[in-house]
Parts: structure tokens; C-alpha cells; sequence
């Protein structure tokens, strides 16, 4: 494998500022609003972080309040994921499921968001109850409405109730007004609706950077997988980019509650509104962070160019790419799409940050796409990425790997508002089934779901829009398909439930894990299920190969979690942490976690909040947030052991197909693991000897694992760990604990 | 575009005779600061005696950068900063790999040289000239 190197004269001469317009229908939409409540707020700045307020908005009955953020908040919750969890956790009973009127959705960026001095520092988190998972998820988004909504005045925004009518949710920070008014012909889909909100709220064209929309699309009404977009306006390209808090289908909760929309109209940014208690530090370190990506992208992960996609031919060298339904790592047509194309493909000649000052600029984009199906077949548009999930995903995991097609179903994805990394998950399943007979073309309504086939899986996205034939059984998203097929009879439960990559209800996201031990905890022993937000161990398991004892991976386990939860917390994306590293890394102590970077964060939030803490103290406030997560997984009926178990696709070869393909390496660990001779076993004695020292090992993994974070054998945290970690203040979360332990 | 031009050969480099009158006249006369350490030029003696120069070029790659469109150039090809639009994050400075922004603590947006050509005048050994030269491509960085 070597670096790709980047040749500005083979990017495609493109013009970036030319696509469809959605702009005509505008004043027709606008005279149809009707304001059903307006009442106006004092806008305020924040205070080292804060605004020490946050907005209560009831859509079903209209109540607008302001309420206030304790200390006892800022000092367990810290912001963001922090505290939507509390939140919402105030909000639901154990009974209450996601389309019950109490559950929320609330957005909170946290208090060193909006600082435009570092790299990935305009997060916004996103927390709900899932109608995947049943229980809360999280999920970290980018574009401008967190922090917009921040230097309005708020640091949270909760929404609660569901709507008669479509509503449009509108907070002006530069007038101090929230209005919800009825908005009965606007469009659903995000890159339409995100366009005409921003030039509809705007003020003047200068105006139109100062607008957020928040909005999904029309699958979300039909699927369980809906996403949110979060807009912003692209002064250079002249138009709206998405960025998408994808997971576990908030999108979907968004539209039940019959939002149509949120938008927040924010002052003119600056770079310092956040009011941070020492701004030199947090000058002097973005400098310094500047200057190290200036001098060591091009030659690391080229995340300037590239996107997260640089990391598709690296999964593919070392068989961790999923292909056809995370049966394979690898696949001869991967260089088709691998970032030698992308970064071909992707404007380069733009600036592509999702937020100001995010130097790591990864939020790629492709411009002058034509699309060839659906119902803006003929438009011309711009994709953001691909980022590597939807390569993986919707690519080499569905066998597609004709990157025009990937295009169009990631565009899809976007503006039908619907996770990219489900759809390619539980695409990969559908496809898998099909080829197996699980599935067939009477089943699927006519839609031939082989490997590769485009077409097919674009109808299938769209009658997920449409809400019509098999793409509503698809929407319902790879669990819920496996018991339907199960309850059918259309083949063997087993193989059923062995294929379908998810956990807890959530499906899987784009790594494949059979060989890395750290990976499998990494996905399974979650909060919210398989995702890469919690535990990406797999490039430092199996690339850098930095945690190569069991001991290692437990601690990782541990760690990365915590350490990981704490972007969530204060408004930050991760990206920047470990994509690019200072040049002396590799001779540091601990290399694995980049110490400069971890002191970076720690300096950052001093110097945003004025209150001093260590790397230890970093670690502790995630522990907070993390195990009262874990607590409110238990108090809604879930968050043991039972929900940790890995389908076994996820540890190991479950066909036959898939151990002869790598007879050779597992072979070999039947003699080096198991202390077995292959030569005197047959297939099925091979693979069942697999399947038991996998799950052994997974086990294994789950008690260290466990212990480590102080929780019982049944993944309860203990009442010391609750003493330890100051949780014993909170009775209610005391007593979930107590009737599990 | 306009840019400004060192020769080293007749700048004296912050040796005894050297007052760095062009450093003194650009903070005081172009940014009103009393410090010459703060002035969007710098002229440093090196060790082997040596002349240095820090200075704008006018190269523009800082527009490329620039999130806010802050940064374009003039009808005289000079690049300036917007500072209605400039957002402070800095990133003109890090990704500059001449050095040539300055940051104030007491101000948010960063400063450069704008080929203003006072320090042309400051200087006694006549070492920097004003010259009009094409504008380079445009690099992605």
C-alpha cells in the first residue's frame, strides 16, 4: 500500500456553482405559513461557554419556556449529549416509546462549540428515544445550527409533543423572536426545503450564513431510520450543504411530532461570542493545530482532500472493508471507488469545512451530479462526500462499485433523511437474503436485490420515500426484518439471525470486525448499539496494531468510550483528535490515545469554561454521562448483558463461503488458538470449533470489560462505581441500579 | 499585483547601523502600534550574519483558506482582510507558510502586509521597493 499522492491537474474541471434552483414555488410556500404562536425572547451571548438557559418548545400544545441550567447540570451533564440525556430522562417514563408525545428530541452543542479558533468545534448532539433501539440515542452532528443556536441565547433545545399539522419551528437570534408557524406546502425533502428556508428566512443574501435549518425527508415518514439534516449555506458554491445526525432514526421521531423544520437565525459569527474565560490559550493552540495539519495532511490521511474517504483503500489492504454483507474485507473492484477517485470527483478548489475555522475541512463535496432516477431525475446537484461510511455502505458492502451510483444513493439518502450507514447495512442484508433465497422477486414485489444491482436498491430507497411496496418492510430496518422473515418461514432462523448485522436494534456501521477482538467490543458493548462514535479501535487493533493483548483491548475498552463521549459533551468532532497527528507522536508514551491532542482538549475547555481540569478529570466527566446512559439503557428495559450479544457474523465466518475464502488464516488459528489439528476435521467441525472459541473469546472480552468500567457480570453499574463517580446524588438513578444488582 | 520586494543585498539586517525603520513605520504609521515587533514585516539577522525577511508576497493562498471570504484581493492585486467578515479562526495564520500574519491579543482578526509601500520610504538603505508583478495560480493547499 502506498500514500496516494495528489495530482490537482486530474481533478475534474467542474463548475461548483451551478445546480438545480428550487427557489420558484418560494413566495406561494411563504404566503401559505400561518403563525400559530409567536413570543419574543431576550438574546444573549454565552459566558465562558454558557448561556446558563435552554428552550422548552411543546409542538403539540404550543408552550414556549425558558428554563434555567443548574450548576448540578453543568457540573454531572457538562452539555451536549450531557445534557440531552437529562433531559430526556426527565421527560419519559419506562413505559414511553419514541412516538408517545413525551419523548424529545433535544439538541445541545455545548459550552466550547461555537469557538471558531480549532478544528471541528460546531457539534451539535442530537438525543432521543429511538424507534430502532427503544432505548435513548445520540448522535454528533455537524453544520451551523448548534452554534447558532448557542449565540441566540441557549444551550439546549428540547422538543416535546407531536403536532395536528406540519410546523415550522423559527428562532431569531438577531430579533429575539420564536415563532412556530403551520407550514402546509413546503416541500419534504431536505436539499429542496433546506434551500427555500434559508432564502425564505434570510434577511438579504449576506443574511443567508446566518441561517440553520434543521429538516428530513420523505422517507423518514415511511422508515424507522430517519434522519436529521443539519444546513448551512455555502456561500461559495451558492448553495445549502447537509450534514446529518444519522443514527437510530430521530428523523423519524422529528416527523412524527410533525415538525416540518426547525430553523435558527443566529448573529453574524465572530470569534468571540462564545465569551471564552481565556481566549490566548485558545488562539495559540488553534495556531499551533493549523500549522500541524498545513504540515502533516498531505502526507497522513489527506483529510483536505480526500474526506474520511481516504481510509477505503487502507480497509480493503487489510480485509476490513465490508463487502457483500460483511461477509469479505476485500474486493478487486474497490480502486473504482477508493479516494484516488474521490478525490478526482470532489471539488477541490472550495473551502469544506462544516463549521468555521475546521482546518481538517473533510466535509467533501461532488458537484454537477446528474441524477438518473426518483423524482429529480435530470437535476443537477451536489453530494457532500461520500465519506467513507457511504462507500463502504452503500458501496463494496452492497457490491456497488459504480461511484456514479453511489453518488445518487447517497444523495438519496441525504434528501429522503435517512442514515446512510443503516441503509447500506440493512441494504447489505436485504441483498444477502435474496441471494440466499431467503428472499426472492415475489417477496420483494419484483425488486432483484443481487449484489450490485443499483437500480434495484435506488427503487427500493424510493419506494421507501413513497412509502410503498417492499421498501416499507425494508425501513423498518435489518431487526424488525428478521423476525418478519423469521415469522414467515422464508428460511433458517438461524442463518436469519446470524447475517443480520445489528445490535440492540441498530444496525451495524462500515468496519468489519471477524478479526479484531477490540472492534467487536467496540461495537456491541455500546450505549446506543454498533455504531463508531463509542469505540473506533479497529485502525489502532488491526492497521497500527497498538493494543495487541487482550489486556490492551479491555483497557481500550474502557477508555475510548469515555474518551470518546466527551466530544459529545463539549461540542466536538472527533476527527480532528486522530486524523492527523504532531510528527513525534509515534515516540510518545500512549501514542495510541496522541497525547498532544488529548492535552489540547483539556486546555480547550479551561480556557472555554475557566474551570481547570486534567486528562483524569476529561476522563471522569464522560464516566458521568456514560454510565448515566448506561442506567437510563437499564431503566428503559434494556442496557444488560442480553442486549450486549454480538450476532455472530459480526466475530466470525458463518457460511461455508466465508471460511473457504480465508481457510488459511483460520485454519491456522485452529492450531495456534485451539490447539487443534485442521487436517483431521471436517468443514463443519472446523467452523463450529470457530463459532465456540469466538464466542468464548467475546465473552471473555465482555467480563473484563465489565469489571473494568465497575460494572456487574450483568453490565449494571455497581453502587460504588455510582459513589465514585458522585451519581449517588440522583435517587431515581440509584434506584434503577438497586433492582438489578 | 502590487508586491513588496527585499533585496537582502542592501538591506542591512538588523546590524548596529539598522534601526529597522521599516518595521517602526509600519507598526506606528500603518497599525498605530508603539511596538516595531508587532509591524507586518520583520527583518532578521541570522547566525551566520545573514539577512532574513519576513514578508507578504501577495501569493494568495490565504484566499483559498479562508472560511468567511474574508480574505480577497483589491483591484491592485493586494490581498486584503475583511474584518466585517473575518471570524478569527486563524486559519490564514496556520496555513501560511511564509508566517507573514500578525495577530494582536488585543484584537480578533488577524493583519498583514498590504504592500502600503510606507516602509519603502522608512528605509535608509533604499532595500524594498514596491514592484507590479503577475498574480500567481491559484494552489489548492
Amino acid at each position: 500500500m502506498h500514500q496516494v499522492v495528489f495530482d490537482p491537474t486530474k481533478v475534474m474541471d467542474i463548475d461548483f456553482t451551478k445546480r438545480t434552483e428550487y427557489l420558484e414555488g418560494l413566495d406561494a410556500i411563504k404566503a401559505a405559513h400561518k403563525v400559530l404562536k409567536e413570543i419574543p425572547f431576550t438574546p444573549s451571548r454565552p459566558d465562558k461557554g454558557y448561556n446558563n438557559r435552554t428552550l422548552y418548545v411543546n409542538v403539540g400544545t404550543l408552550e414556549v419556556q425558558e428554563k434555567p441550567v443548574t450548576q448540578q447540570m453543568k457540573d454531572v451533564f457538562i452539555g451536549g449529549r450531557g445534557f440531552g440525556l437529562w433531559h430526556l430522562w426527565n421527560a419519559v417514563k419506562p413505559t414511553t416509546r419514541w412516538d408517545d408525545p413525551e419523548n424529545e428530541i433535544i439538541i445541545s452543542p455545548g459550552p466550547v462549540a461555537g469557538i471558531t479558533q480549532y478544528a471541528g468545534t460546531g457539534k451539535s448532539l442530537v438525543v432521543s428515544l429511538s424507534p430502532q433501539t427503544d432505548i435513548p440515542i445520540d448522535s454528533n452532528v455537524g453544520g451551523y445550527f448548534g452554534p447558532l443556536l448557542k449565540f441566540s441565547g441557549f444551550d439546549a433545545l428540547e422538543l416535546q409533543g407531536k403536532s395536528d399539522r406540519d410546523i415550522i419551528l423559527f428562532i431569531d437570534g438577531q430579533k429575539g423572536l420564536i415563532r412556530i408557524e403551520e407550514a402546509p406546502l413546503d416541500p419534504i425533502d431536505s436539499h429542496v426545503l433546506a434551500e427555500v428556508l434559508t432564502h425564505m428566512y434570510a434577511e438579504n443574501e449576506a443574511d443567508r450564513v446566518n441561517i440553520s435549518v434543521v429538516c428530513t425527508g420523505a422517507a423518514a415518514e415511511h422508515s424507522l431510520i430517519g434522519m436529521l439534516n443539519f444546513s448551512w449555506y455555502d456561500h461559495r458554491r451558492g448553495c445549502i450543504r447537509l450534514k446529518q445526525a444519522g443514527r437510530g432514526g430521530i428523523g423519524t421521531v422529528f416527523r412524527n411530532k410533525r415538525i416540518r423544520a426547525l430553523v435558527c437565525r443566529g448573529p453574524q459569527v465572530k470569534g468571540d461570542l462564545n465569551h471564552v474565560a481565556d481566549f490566548e490559550t485558545i488562539a495559540k493552540t488553534g495556531v499551533k493545530y493549523h500549522k500541524e495539519i498545513r504540515e502533516n495532511d498531505p502526507h497522513q490521511c489527506m483529510m483536505r482532500r480526500n474526506g474520511t474517504a481516504h481510509i477505503v483503500e487502507i480497509m480493503d489492504a487489510y480485509d476490513l472493508l465490508p463487502t457483500h454483507n460483511f461477509q469479505y474485507g476485500s474486493h478487486p473492484d474497490v480502486p473504482k471507488i477508493s479516494s484516488s477517485y474521490w478525490q478526482q470527483r470532489c471539488t477541490q478548489k472550495t473551502v469544506d469545512g462544516c463549521w468555521y475555522g475546521c482546518s481538517m475541512a473533510c466535509a467533501k463535496g461532488a458537484d454537477g451530479v446528474m441524477l438518473k432516477t426518483g423524482p429529480y431525475k435530470g437535476h443537477m446537484v451536489t453530494v457532500d462526500g461520500p465519506e467513507y461510511e457511504n462507500a463502504a455502505g452503500l458501496g463494496s458492502n452492497c457490491g456497488v462499485f459504480d461511484p456514479d451510483y453511489l453518488l445518487e444513493l447517497n444523495f438519496y439518502c441525504d434528501t429522503y433523511g435517512i442514515c446512510t450507514i443503516t441503509y447500506g447495512t440493512l441494504t447489505a442484508f436485504v441483498m444477502e437474503c435474496y441471494q440466499r433465497g431467503i428472499l426472492n422477486q415475489e417477496r420483494t414485489g419484483g425488486l432483484e436485490m443481487i449484489w450490485g444491482n443499483a437500480e434495484a436498491d435506488l427503487e427500493m430507497m424510493h419506494q421507501m420515500a413513497r412509502g410503498e411496496g417492499f421498501g416499507i418492510i425494508a425501513g423498518q430496518g435489518v431487526k424488525k426484518m428478521k423476525a418478519i422473515f423469521i415469522k414467515n418461514g422464508w428460511g433458517d432462523p438461524q442463518l436469519i439471525n446470524d447475517i443480520g448485522m445489528e445490535n440492540k436494534g441498530l444496525e451495524y456501521s462500515q468496519y468489519m470486525c471477524k478479526e479484531s477482538l477490540a472492534q467487536q467490543g467496540g461495537y456491541a458493548l455500546t450505549n446506543k448499539g454498533p455504531q463508531h462514535d463509542e469505540a473506533w479501535l479497529i485502525f489502532m487493533d488491526m492497521v497500527n496494531k497498538q493494543i495487541p493483548t487482550f489486556e490492551d483491548k479491555a483497557e481500550a475498552l474502557y477508555y475510548f468510550p469515555l474518551f470518546r463521549t466527551w466530544f459529545g459533551l463539549n461540542g466536538f468532532c472527533k476527527l480532528p483528535w486522530n486524523d492527523v497527528v504532531p510528527s513525534d507522536n509515534s515516540k510518545q508514551p500512549e501514542a495510541h490515545k496522541i497525547p498532544e491532542h488529548v492535552q489540547n482538549y483539556v486546555d480547550l475547555f479551561t480556557a472555554t469554561t475557566g474551570i481547570k481540569i486534567d486528562k483524569d478529570e476529561l476522563i471522569m466527566q464522560s464516566a458521568r454521562v456514560y454510565n448515566f446512559q448506561r442506567i437510563f439503557n437499564i431503566r428503559m428495559g434494556k442496557g444488560l448483558r442480553k442486549d450486549d450479544h454480538a450476532p455472530f457474523r459480526a466475530l466470525g465466518p458463518v457460511t461455508t463461503e466465508e471460511y473457504l475464502s480465508r481457510q488459511e488464516r483460520y485454519d491456522k488459528q485452529i492450531v495456534d488458538e485451539m490447539g487443534l489439528d485442521p487436517a483431521t476435521m471436517s468443514l463443519e467441525e472446523k467452523m463450529a470449533a470457530h463459532r465456540t472459541w469466538r464466542q468464548g473469546r467475546y465473552e471473555k472480552l465482555t467480563d473484563a470489560v465489565y469489571q473494568r468500567r465497575g460494572w456487574t457480570p450483568n453490565g449494571v453499574p455497581t453502587l460504588a462505581r455510582l459513589k465514585e463517580l458522585g451519581l449517588d446524588a440522583f435517587p431515581e438513578v440509584v434506584e434503577v441500579v438497586k433492582q438489578h444488582l | 499585483m502590487r508586491q513588496l520586494r527585499i533585496n537582502l543585498n542592501k538591506c542591512d539586517a538588523g546590524r548596529k547601523t539598522c534601526h529597522h525603520e521599516c518595521e517602526a513605520s509600519c507598526a506606528e504609521k500603518v497599525f498605530k502600534l508603539s511596538d516595531p515587533a508587532m509591524a507586518a514585516l520583520h527583518i532578521r539577522e541570522m547566525a551566520d550574519g545573514s539577512g532574513q525577511a519576513v514578508l507578504c508576497d501577495q501569493c494568495g493562498d490565504c484566499i483559498v483558506v479562508c472560511p468567511a471570504e474574508a480574505l480577497k484581493r483589491n483591484k491592485l492585486g493586494v490581498v486584503m482582510i475583511d474584518k466585517k467578515l473575518c471570524v478569527g479562526c486563524y486559519m490564514c495564520i496556520g496555513f501560511c507558510d511564509k508566517e507573514i500574519f500578525e495577530r494582536n491579543p488585543a484584537w480578533l482578526e488577524p493583519y498583514k502586509c498590504t504592500s502600503c509601500g510606507i516602509c519603502v520610504k522608512a528605509c535608509p538603505h533604499a532595500a524594498l521597493e514596491i514592484v507590479e508583478v503577475p498574480e500567481p495560480p491559484t494552489r489548492i493547499i
